[in-house]
């Protein structure tokens, strides 16, 4: 970290002295808050790359040096700059730097792997993808293997039967063509009958547009949501990042709202009103409502009794409620069970005409975890026509999404039945990967909580741990002195001692003087016993070097 | 009922100001045709396999491989599959972690962008570097993200020629630019003149619009022409003189159809210039598995290249690629093969090479065909399709077919374009929205419908066109001027 923090200061040292005398002083400002490192994190899909002088004087020019090139860091879109996004930030850096040197620099480090708790990315940690699905996909991706007879020795006869039937109901058999902007149509129709069985409401393919994963369908939303930065989006705290850089990126206000800790990451309306007032007190519009349920990364799963709450208090205050609903295959303890907001909402008797509701859905999560596939799909009811058609319009100039993340999501909707081929395959994967996900959950759950000065909520659903670390005051001061945001600090000295990966809270935000981190449920169980070992081993060690 | 969350006039302004005609009024009134049966020959996006191109079978092999992997382990794999189809799938799959279902890095598997270098190394003649390529899912994502890191306001413009596809003048719309258009010369085959250029700049500069980057669509989409190698040398050092990032998108690179202008990518021009300008010039170019003889659009597979952006630009750029994790691992894949495809010596090199040709000489006979004619019917003249997939006549409407337009509440060219889908099922897209001179229209077509099928697609489009032509152009006809 030390090295990191000299070669970045070096570096801006180095740019400064080439650099020519700057008119502007926000040019000075911008290089300080440059010099104080980011509170956000990481994770394997995005690290700042280290700059150091020595590599920054090899380049064809740093930005500061090239001021005279059109596009720099002086002059491109400040709404970029200012998006944060916590799959970020250096503590992936530093992993991935220190996996490179252990493959040749065993004896260097206590550990001899680096374990990667700080994404929801599954099959990255070995999850095997379900078999039936991805049988269909290869007969999708290679039509020309229906026709072969030997096909038949290597592949489900129902794997078959469903390739045949998505490949009817594309026109002219062809998955290398664009679609309907809004999603193959026969496609949504299985959504919209997969979305009908788990509800007992009706849904209408119409209401279906499919997206490349759930973000796209998420950046749609607040792109038409928000004019300015007086239109404002309600989110949790702690959130995913998404959110906040989204909003940032399309220039509104995040409103806080912040879940109650104590009473496992509960939802009180009292605080939605709180937040929404003071939001309104400011000359800001509240136009939406993001509800994560299950949470991320909180791991809450929203009791019915809650649901309906938020959804009269959408309904009274006029705010399109965006259920992120990842992560609702997700759920791993018998007393709570996940509802759809728009099963709630229809069971309270509210129609299209009450409330407007965004739901998102994704293949990236539940028991599949096909990140790599970018499929999703959001379901939006209760706009008017005119509203649906501008949503297609945005949609259709991006042509559509992409079609083998489609046909997945049709098959997460609409998986094997009882007496088909596949059926006990397929449940017999999807119960070991769920039964495996929760006693994962479990087990880092309780070991989390017997550490000194650790309480860890359970998680309830979705992927992730968000424990609470009480930090001795001589660690704060250590992290002050090493100019890093303490649960950073924190998170990087696990780092280096064990090499496990996870994301500082401050990533996500939470209550101020509060820290947390993010650590995923999804290594592979077996290696679950040496994660809680080494955890251990490294909290008690901290402890005992900064015990006030 | 209460209060509305969203409606109509609450929404962001700039999406109601966004426009894409290519699936626009045209395009849902086909499919509404096509829903009470009538037969529609799709020509408004270009879409090969729509319309009946094979996907060639090598990618298509290795892909479903990846998809499967099991089928590896299988003993009988070779039964169903060539062993370098098994061999480049293990290649892929071993440069990802975690197969197609995990999450690459966010700019694209660094060993598919590594790749993609080798690809522009051969063909420009240049390094490349993986460093500066990103993936992405199509082409118009990395526009879009682009994009999105110049535009800070309506002050900042986008020279972007006309016509263009409307890609550019959406995405500008979204993001609260200004559209600064500069018009191709269709009387000199759709060419590009500098001195134009600089009107358009001093224009908008005039009304106090800061222009940062320029588009040039080359080969050219929707007017088919290819830029000369002096053309893009006049371009880059106009960009160089007025400061501004060249956005080069090259999606068409693959799709040639004649052999006196080739393809020659901008890059590869500017380094040709050597320094100074090879140092200094900003240039982002696009490419995509959507084009070319691969046509695999509904992969949504792209990337793009930067030259000389510096390095904590390139930083925002990777973090606005990171919020959407990561393009889809398969299009990462299908991107892989079509930078290496099969070489010589490999099993399927000749299969492929017989589907890759097959496709491209084909698409050149449809260009002729396309243009000539669309060039025998009456009050049309259209410039022959260099290159790219579409062919973009003029239609000379008579005064009185105008009239009726107006009275129809309709644009002139879509008043056209709405009757020739009614009397022939050909969808096409109106010249309005890609945008044209006032007063001279057109329609985009593609060069895409089977070749088997074009004679008789013409011949529909000229019967139509002559009685259209006759009912309203009475005591008139260019052809007699």
């Amino acid at each position: 970290m030390r090295r990191f923090v000299i070669g970045q200061a070096k570096n801006l040292i180095d740019q400064t002295r080439r650099r020519p005398p700057q008119p502007h002083h926000h040019n000075n400002l911008r290089l300080l808050s440059l010099l104080r490192p980011s509170a956000s994190d990481s994770t394997a899909v995005y690290s700042p790359r280290l700059f150091s002088s020595s590599s920054s004087s090899d380049m064809p020019g740093s930005d500061s040096s090239t001021s005279s090139l059109p596009v720099t860091l002086d002059s491109i879109n400040p709404k970029v700059l200012k998006c944060e996004y916590a799959v970020r930030g250096e503590i992936v850096s530093i992993a991935q730097r220190l996996q490179d040197d252990l493959k040749t620099n065993k004896d260097a480090y206590p550990f001899d792997e680096i374990i990667y708790c700080n994404i929801g990315n599954p099959q990255s940690l070995g999850q095997q993808p379900i078999t039936f699905f991805r049988e269909v996909l290869a007969l999708c991706s290679h039509t020309a293997l229906l026709d072969e007879s030997a096909t038949h020795g290597l592949f489900s006869s129902d794997s078959i039967d469903r390739a045949w039937k998505i490949l009817d109901q594309i026109p002219g058999k062809a998955t290398g063509a664009y679609s309907h902007s809004q999603g193959i149509k026969g496609l949504r129709d299985a959504i919209a009958a997969g979305i009908e069985a788990r509800d007992g409401f009706p849904a209408d393919p119409n209401d279906i547009f499919m997206t490349d994963g759930a973000s796209p369908g998420v950046h749609m939303m607040m792109q038409l949501l928000i004019s300015s930065e007086k239109d404002g989006i309600l989110c949790p705290i702690p959130q995913y990042p998404l959110y906040s850089a989204s909003i940032a990126l399309h220039g509104g206000s995040l409103v806080p709202y912040y879940l109650d800790e104590a009473s496992g990451w509960g939802l009180e309306i009292s605080e939605l009103k709180k937040q929404l007032e003071d939001a309104k007190s400011k000359g800001i519009t509240v136009r939406a409502l993001a509800v994560i349920n299950p949470g991320n990364p909180t791991g809450q799963v929203l009791s019915e009794e809650n649901q309906r709450d938020i959804v009269d208090f959408c309904k009274k205050e006029g705010l399109v409620l965006l259920a992120d609903e990842v992560y609702q295959e997700n759920v791993y303890v018998p007393d709570k069970k996940f509802h759809s907001f728009k099963k709630v909402a229809r069971s309270m008797g509210y129609g299209e005409k009450d409330i407007s509701l965004v739901s998102f859905q994704s293949i990236s999560k539940g028991y599949y975890g096909e990140c790599g596939k970018r499929g999703g799909y959001m379901e939006v009811t209760g706009f008017t026509s005119d509203v649906r058609e501008q949503i297609y319009k945005v949609a259709s100039v991006n042509l559509c999404s992409n079609i083998s993340g489609q046909i997945l999501a049709s098959l997460v909707m609409s998986p094997p039945k009882p007496g088909d081929d596949s059926y006990d395959s397929y449940i017999a994967e999807k119960e070991g990967i769920l039964s495996s996900l929760a006693t994962r959950a479990k087990t880092l759950e309780e070991a989390l909580n017997k550490l000194e000065g650790v309480t860890c909520n359970r998680a309830e659903g979705a992927m992730y741990l968000f424990p609470c670390i009480t930090l001795p005051q001589k660690a704060i001061a250590a992290a002050e002195a090493a100019k890093t945001a303490p649960d950073a600090f924190y998170c990087k000295r696990l780092l280096n001692a064990t090499g496990i990966v996870v994301v500082p809270g401050s990533g996500f935000r939470q209550v101020p003087g509060t820290w947390h981190f993010r650590c995923t449920i999804l290594p592979q169980e077996d290696k679950i016993p040496a994660i809680v070992n080494r955890l251990t081993e490294f909290h008690k060690s901290f402890m005992n070097e900064f015990r006030d | 009922m209460s209060l509305k969350a969203l409606d109509y006039e609450t929404l962001n302004e700039n999406v109601k100001n966004c426009q894409y005609a290519v699936r626009g009024e045209l395009y849902l009134r086909a499919s509404e045709l096509q829903k009470e049966g009538k037969k529609i020959i799709f020509t408004n996006v270009g879409n090969p396999h729509a319309l009946g191109q094979k996907p060639l079978t090598f990618p298509r092999q290795v892909v479903a491989l990846c998809q499967a992997p099991f089928l590896l382990d299988n003993p009988n794999v070779g039964m169903i599959f060539p062993a370098d189809a098994i061999a480049r799938a293990k290649h892929y799959l071993s440069l990802t972690s975690g197969g197609l279902g995990a999450y690459s890095d966010s700019r694209g598997l660094p060993g598919v962008r590594k790749e993609v270098a080798e690809f522009i190394q051969r063909r420009d003649g240049y390094p490349s570097d993986p460093e500066l390529i990103f993936l992405t899912d199509g082409a118009s994502k990395g526009v879009m993200q682009i994009l999105n890191c110049i535009i800070r306001d309506q002050k900042d413009g986008i020279l972007v020629p006309v016509p263009q596809y409307p890609l550019y003048s959406a995405t500008i719309s979204l993001l609260g630019g200004t559209l600064v258009p500069y018009y191709l010369e269709e009387t000199d085959n759709w060419g590009l003149d500098v001195n134009n250029l600089r009107q358009s700049v001093a224009q908008a500069r005039s009304q106090g619009i800061t222009v940062r980057a320029m588009v040039i669509i080359n080969p050219g989409n929707p007017t088919g022409q290819c830029l000369s190698e002096a053309n893009l040398r006049e371009i880059l050092k106009f960009c160089c003189d007025e400061r501004l990032v060249l956005l080069g998108d090259e999606v068409y690179q693959q799709n040639i159809y004649q052999d006196e202008r080739p393809f020659i990518s901008s890059k590869k021009v500017l380094m040709d210039m050597g320094e100074p300008l090879s140092k200094e010039v900003q240039l982002i170019s696009f490419h995509t598995v959507s084009k070319g003889y691969w046509g695999e659009c509904g992969q949504r597979g792209g990337y793009f290249e930067m030259t000389n952006i510096p390095p904590r630009t390139v930083e925002e750029i990777y973090k606005v690629a990171s919020i959407a994790l990561s393009p889809n691992v398969s299009a990462q894949i299908f991107m892989g093969l079509m930078v290496s495809p099969p070489k010589p010596g490999d099993i399927s090199y000749d299969q492929f090479v017989r589907e890759s040709k097959g496709i491209l000489e084909s698409l050149r006979r449809r260009a002729r065909i396309m243009t000539d004619g669309f060039n025998s019917c009456k009050n049309v003249v259209c410039n022959f399709t260099e290159g790219a997939m579409y062919s973009f006549p003029q239609i000379k409407l008579p005064p009185k077919a105008i009239q009726a337009a107006k009275q129809a509440g309709k644009v002139p060219d879509v008043f056209y374009c709405l009757k020739l889908l009614e009397a022939t099922g050909i969808s096409t897209v109106p010249g309005s929205g890609f945008g044209q001179k006032e007063g001279v229209f057109h329609l985009r077509t593609t060069i895409l419908p089977a070749e088997e099928e074009m004679p008789e697609i013409m011949e529909s489009f000229k019967k139509f066109n002559d009685e259209f032509m006759s009912q309203y152009g009475d005591n008139f006809g260019y052809s007699r001027m």
